[in-house]
């Protein structure tokens, strides 16, 4: 292929257009409203900020080992990958078209801040209506998967599109949650917490924890090869969205909760999940990793 | 309107609809036959334990399978800011309540949200803006964030903001711009009873998701309609062209 070698090309250091060019059949990518359209934010130079022709958001159509798929990659360098008002426009729309157009499955390469506080209440209703569209992409029979190992993460509403997804692949580097570290160190105090602290940062919304308590169905080096075979894994293997999925969450969440509401950092709900050492967890390798994930029952179920 | 007038007006013949500890659920007599209710008063944050109790409530209404509405009434913080919270998956458990109520909406439950107070963020995102479609009553307050923690993120003096706040709907907190974007369907008149608008409410709900061309025709989201539609037009040729 001419392409950037996708068994070398990290996921994290890689660009949105890197990223969606190696992960899809080489050359079979198409995209919907390109750069060449300069569809751009009408409302960042209010704040006098520059602009992406791509308004940091890469959607379009291509194939995974020969079948047809809808992608959106999201730019985490481009204002962080946040939601703004034509970003978000384009992710609803390619959403929307994929009820009709049934693709074997639509991936969203999530790296994301959030809501674009510049277009905050555009960003956010944008947030919204990709969850709506997401459940009709899904009660279509089409699978919706997330895959997270960029530098901005996946964090406030981008980390509900990840819930809301039929499955996630995730990264070390990936991290998922709503608050980040830094908004809940703003709001509550470093004793809550520590935003530097790097090692609990990935403690408490790394990759590694999320794969472990279930809160996604794979995980990958951080290469662009092992986010395809995750893909294509998940695609194959995606829960359907109905009242028995959500029952089985429900229950899932529930007991999660349970057991682990009394933890206080992510080595003790990984010794209660049965990890014979937890302080060894940060420098699993990805095989060693997964070893210990196939150990650990909460990891593996269709309740998403 | 406080969350007793709301529940008072919407039920003149009494209801079983209660709060505890910030979480709202109940139901009361409608038309013909019933509303449930669920939702967060009290400037509540939504955490874990919460997003799943109202969760429940609205998949057991799935389940009973009657298509009655269901109301989300909303005067919420954001989501729970914690360590433990994210550290047990607030983003998988708010995610589940969004799609309880849209799995809901899907089976025939018609969903109205009804914003009567504060609400902002992941909380925002996972109750009112998760109905098929949101009402707000006057001196609703909602909010992604305010404006001067925008001014610190966005390292622009809180007076210029304030100023630009002014004429500019698209960042500013409040519920003129949140109607204006689209996100808000329509405002309730505190002063008649409730009962009736909801109904009306249910009667006219919108086929699809129509917040982006509300959000155009009222001006505040001016171009996220034509992007969509741009984009699902583009995708759809390819797949018609083969």
């Amino acid at each position: 292929m001419a392409g950037p070698d996708r068994d070398r090309l990290s996921w994290y250091e890689a660009s949105a257009r890197q990223r969606l060019d190696a992960l899809l059949d080489p050359g079979s990518f198409t995209e919907a409203l390109g750069p060449e359209e300069r569809r751009m934010s009408p409302h960042l130079p209010l704040f006098d900020l520059p602009r992406a022709f791509d308004d940091g958001i890469v959607v379009g159509t291509g194939q995974l080992n020969g079948k047809p798929v809808y992608i959106a990659a999201q730019e985490g360098r481009f204002m962080g990958g946040a939601f703004g008002e034509v970003h978000g426009g384009k992710l609803v729309g390619l959403l929307r078209a994929a009820v009709e157009g049934k693709p074997a499955a639509v991936l969203i390469l999530l790296d994301t801040g959030g809501v674009r506080l510049q277009e905050a209440n555009a960003g956010e209703t944008a947030i919204a209506e990709t969850m709506r569209a997401i459940a009709e992409v899904r009660a279509a029979g089409v699978p919706v998967v997330g895959l997270i190992g960029g530098r901005a993460g996946c964090f406030g509403g981008g980390g509900l599109i990840a819930g809301t997804c039929s499955r996630l692949a995730v990264s070390e580097g990936g991290r998922i949650s709503v608050s980040g570290p830094e908004v809940i160190e703003t709001n509550k105090g470093a004793e809550e917490f520590d935003s530097k602290d790097r090692a609990l940062v990935w403690r408490t919304m790394g990759g590694k924890h999320r794969r472990l308590i279930g809160g996604a169905d794979a995980f990958c080096d951080d290469t662009v090869s092992s986010f395809r075979t995750a893909a294509l894994t998940l695609i194959a293997d995606a829960p359907a969205f109905d009242l028995a999925t959500l029952d089985a969450e429900q229950a899932r969440l529930r007991k999660r909760i349970e057991r682990f509401g009394e933890c206080r950092d992510g080595t003790e709900v990984w010794a209660k999940l049965g990890v014979n050492d937890p302080d060894a967890v940060p420098a699993m390798d990805t095989r060693v990793f997964d070893e210990t994930v196939a150990r650990v029952e909460e990891a593996v179920h269709d309740a998403r | 309107m406080t969350l007793a007038e709301i529940l008072a007006s919407l039920f003149p013949e009494g209801h079983a609809v209660t709060v505890a500890d910030g979480l709202i659920s109940g139901e009361g007599p409608f038309e013909r036959g019933r509303l449930r209710v669920i939702g967060v008063d009290g400037d509540t944050p939504l955490g874990v334990e919460g997003a799943l109790d109202l969760a429940g409530h609205v998949l057991d209404a799935v389940r009973a399978g009657d298509q009655a509405p269901i109301l989300v009434a909303v005067d919420s913080d954001s989501q729970r800011m914690s360590r433990r919270d994210e550290l047990l998956g607030l983003n998988e458990c708010l995610a589940h309540l969004a799609k309880a109520l849209l799995l809901a909406d899907r089976r025939g439950h018609p969903t109205v949200g009804l914003l009567y107070g504060h609400s902002a963020a992941g909380a925002f995102i996972a109750t009112a803006l998760a109905t098929r479609v949101l009402a707000a009553l006057p001196g609703a307050d909602p909010s992604v964030m305010d404006l001067p923690s925008v001014a610190r993120v966005t390292k622009l003096p809180l007076d210029k903001l304030q100023e630009m706040a002014k004429s500019t709907p698209v960042f500013a907190p409040g519920l003129d711009n949140m109607l204006a974007t689209g996100a808000v369907h329509a405002v309730l008149d505190p002063h008649k009873p409730l009962a009736p608008q909801i109904r009306d409410l249910i009667a006219a709900l919108p086929e699809r998701d129509e917040r982006d061309r509300l959000g155009q025709e009222r001006g505040g989201r001016p171009v996220a309609q034509a992007v969509a539609e741009s984009v699902a037009q583009a995708v759809a040729g390819r797949v018609r062209g083969g």
